[in-house]
């Protein structure tokens, strides 16, 4: 049943980073979250983009770089902690689809894999750490600190042609579950949340001629996610830190909620196995 | 001592030496450090992380190459509502780290209205910058009495000073490293806030894994944020004037925690000098560590009181520095020559990426005696005993 946080929904000051900031679920939670009051800076590749969407949201800091860069990491950091003066949540959202159109792994080249684990595994990890100092700061002046890492249902369930990309994700999913064991008790929580099929530019290379009226919109993917992040940094609810099954790592397979934490809604999404051609 | 010249925080070998509050002295693996503490101590690090505050660029006027190194900022952030960002920097004429400051040409003379630009780095594959990139530009608005030292400032928004700096900027470079600085490299695993100029390199020792031990063994984890500025110009007048002014931060969390301490009977320790600069600057005007920010000015050297901290974990540092006269504070210049003698006998390494020292306040110096009497039962050395 989706939550509608209307009381608690708001997210005022808090200081969030969204990566893949200007296309997608990316660019639909700089507009959500904006809207909710939260101090955002979003990164992306390419400057036209990154200063159309700061121009359509003069609250937000754009932030020009490449999560799969080494080199861009801590130019991204700097400006980030710099921008928000510290930062409170961390949305890992930009993500590489590997070859496309999609390819068997075994027609897969390597430097395609090595684009995919770059993109989704090891830019959230570079850029985790280096702004894990400026979340575990605010974690200890007793905000709740949260790190969210966009997944899909392709890291748990093993799609034909999805290898590149459901590798990467299954990595990703499986190191925020150890990032969330190991720093708990630094006050930094971590999601990962598969927001369901999209309508998004990455669909749409991904599945060429899929209907993007049975997809759905990335702006209400986006009120879940913000559902969720608020509902962890407000410590209400749907915290379940504590016991052995972290719901904060969505299930994803289909008969489950697609956002975790909070505010999913089972019946609006059609998951991978639907909406493949 | 040694220059440590390869940029790696936590060398396996890194070693420690111990001189507690009797002038007995211990060497351990650096990476035990937290045996020499005991629960109920807090430590307390500086987590400002570490801006890219060298700049190479072009005095307008003369066409002169420069680098510029930030040096101080009037504030902990830049202020968002104002038009520029002023920073205090210091300028050196043409050449690079791999020249030793002291050796570095003055720049060319420099006036209020000068123009100083940092060309763009990025540019396209026809060397055009990307639509929209200017290269980062500032203005000298004063001369700070000395040829070296203006006060720039940098058109805001901050938000395109961010840009700019994070776009031409690099971490400001020493020429005993054998390979130039990355920004990885002077950020400690806890950099928060980018505000330092130079590394708070204490902090370096530190990681997760030590930290979660020190929660395993009943040890308290609190920061402070100090924009640490540069420790040496290479010019011996502008030396004479370092620390310069330092602004700070002190959360509440950490204010309660040491206020919390002095009750129970728990020794602070400051992880580097600047965490001793904040601590006592923020204590020196009422005798206890009050939340909020400001701006530490004072100089800390021999006979100057510690109200607030008990030991500090620093690098290695040879005499004649600031950070060494911090030392100072700590034990009498006797003991403090013995240690030195034992670091050199052992060879161990020395500047920012070196060895460690983790010194307690001899117990003379104490200024609560039910701390000293506790410090007399358990010195440092005898903890890990």
């Amino acid at each position: 049943m989706t939550t509608h946080l209307d009381a608690d929904g708001h997210l005022d000051g808090v200081r969030v980073a969204i990566t893949g900031g200007t296309s997608g679920l990316g660019l639909a939670l700089v507009a959500e979250l904006t809207r909710r009051g939260a101090r955002v800076a979003f990164v992306a590749r390419t400057r036209e983009r990154v200063d159309e969407v700061a121009r359509a949201h003069p609250r937000a800091f754009g932030i020009v770089g490449d999560v799969a860069r080494k080199e861009d990491i801590y130019p991204i950091a700097l400006q980030i902690a710099g921008n928000l003066g510290g930062l409170d949540v961390l949305i890992n959202n930009a993500s590489s689809l590997g070859p496309a159109p999609l390819a068997l792994l075994a027609d897969t080249e390597c430097e395609e894999l090595e684009l995919a684990l770059a993109t989704n595994v090891l830019g959230p990890f570079r850029l985790t750490r280096a702004l894990l100092g400026a979340l575990t700061a605010s974690a200890r002046e007793g905000r709740r600190s949260v790190v969210l890492n966009v997944s899909s249902d392709a890291a748990v369930n093993a799609y034909p042609q999805w290898g590149a990309y459901g590798a990467s994700k299954a990595a990703l999913r499986h190191m925020t579950r150890i990032w969330d064991e190991e720093l708990a008790v630094e006050g930094v929580r971590f999601l990962s949340l598969d927001p369901g099929d999209m309508d998004t530019p990455l669909h749409a290379l991904a599945v060429p001629d899929s209907d993007p009226t049975t997809l759905k919109r990335p702006e209400s993917a986006a009120r879940e996610l913000a559902d969720a992040i608020a509902a962890a940094v407000t410590g209400s609810g749907a915290d379940t830190r504590v016991g052995p099954h972290r719901e904060g790592v969505a299930s994803a397979s289909g008969a489950e909620p697609a956002a975790g934490v909070a505010g999913a809604d089972p019946r609006v999404r059609p998951g991978f196995a639907e909406s493949r051609p | 001592m040694i220059a440590a010249n390869w940029p790696l925080q936590r060398p396996r070998d890194a070693r420690l030496l111990v001189v507690d509050a009797h002038g007995r002295i211990a060497h351990a693996p650096r990476s035990r450090f937290i045996d020499f503490l005991k629960p109920g101590d807090l430590v307390i690090a500086n987590d400002a992380a570490t801006l890219p505050a060298s700049l190479r660029g072009v005095h307008v006027p003369t066409g002169a190459p420069i680098e510029v190194r930030l040096a101080g900022q009037p504030s902990l952030a830049p202020d968002p509502e104002r038009a520029s960002v002023w920073f205090s920097a210091v300028v050196f004429g043409a050449g690079d780290f791999r020249t030793r400051t002291e050796d570095r040409p003055l720049p060319p003379a420099l006036a209020p209205g000068d123009r100083l630009v940092f060309p763009p780095a990025a540019t396209d594959t026809a060397g055009v910058p990307p639509t929209g990139v200017e290269g980062l530009s500032a203005t000298v608005e004063a001369l700070l009495d000395h040829p070296r030292l203006v006060l720039l400032r940098f058109r805001g928004p901050t938000q395109a000073v961010w840009a700019g700096l994070a776009r031409h900027g690099r971490p400001i470079q020493y020429a005993h490293m054998s390979t130039p600085l990355a920004m990885w490299d002077v950020w400690t695993p806890i950099a928060a806030l980018p505000a330092a100029f130079e590394p708070p390199s204490a902090g370096f020792a530190l990681d997760w894994g030590s930290i979660r031990a020190m929660r395993g063994r009943g040890i308290t984890f609190a920061t402070i944020t100090l924009a640490a500025g540069i420790s040496s110009t290479g010019d011996p007048e502008l030396d004479r004037r370092l620390p310069f002014d330092e602004p700070y931060r002190i959360p509440e969390t950490t204010a309660s925690a040491v206020r919390e301490i002095r009750t129970t009977g728990g020794r602070v320790i400051a992880i580097g000098t600047t965490v001793v600069r904040a601590l006592e600057h923020a204590a020196a005007r009422h005798g206890v560590v009050r939340a909020g920010e400001g701006i530490a000015d004072q100089r800390i050297g021999p006979g100057s009181p510690l109200r607030i901290v008990d030991a500090i974990l620093s690098g290695t540092h040879e005499p004649g520095g600031s950070h060494y006269q911090i030392l100072r504070a700590f034990l009498d210049d006797a003991t403090l020559a013995d240690a030195d003698a034992v670091l050199e006998a052992r060879g161990y390494r020395t500047h920012e990426f070196g060895d460690s020292v983790l010194i307690e306040r001899q117990e003379t110096r104490c200024q609560t005696p039910y701390i000293c009497d506790s410090v007399s039962d358990q010195g440092l050395v005898t903890t890990a005993a």
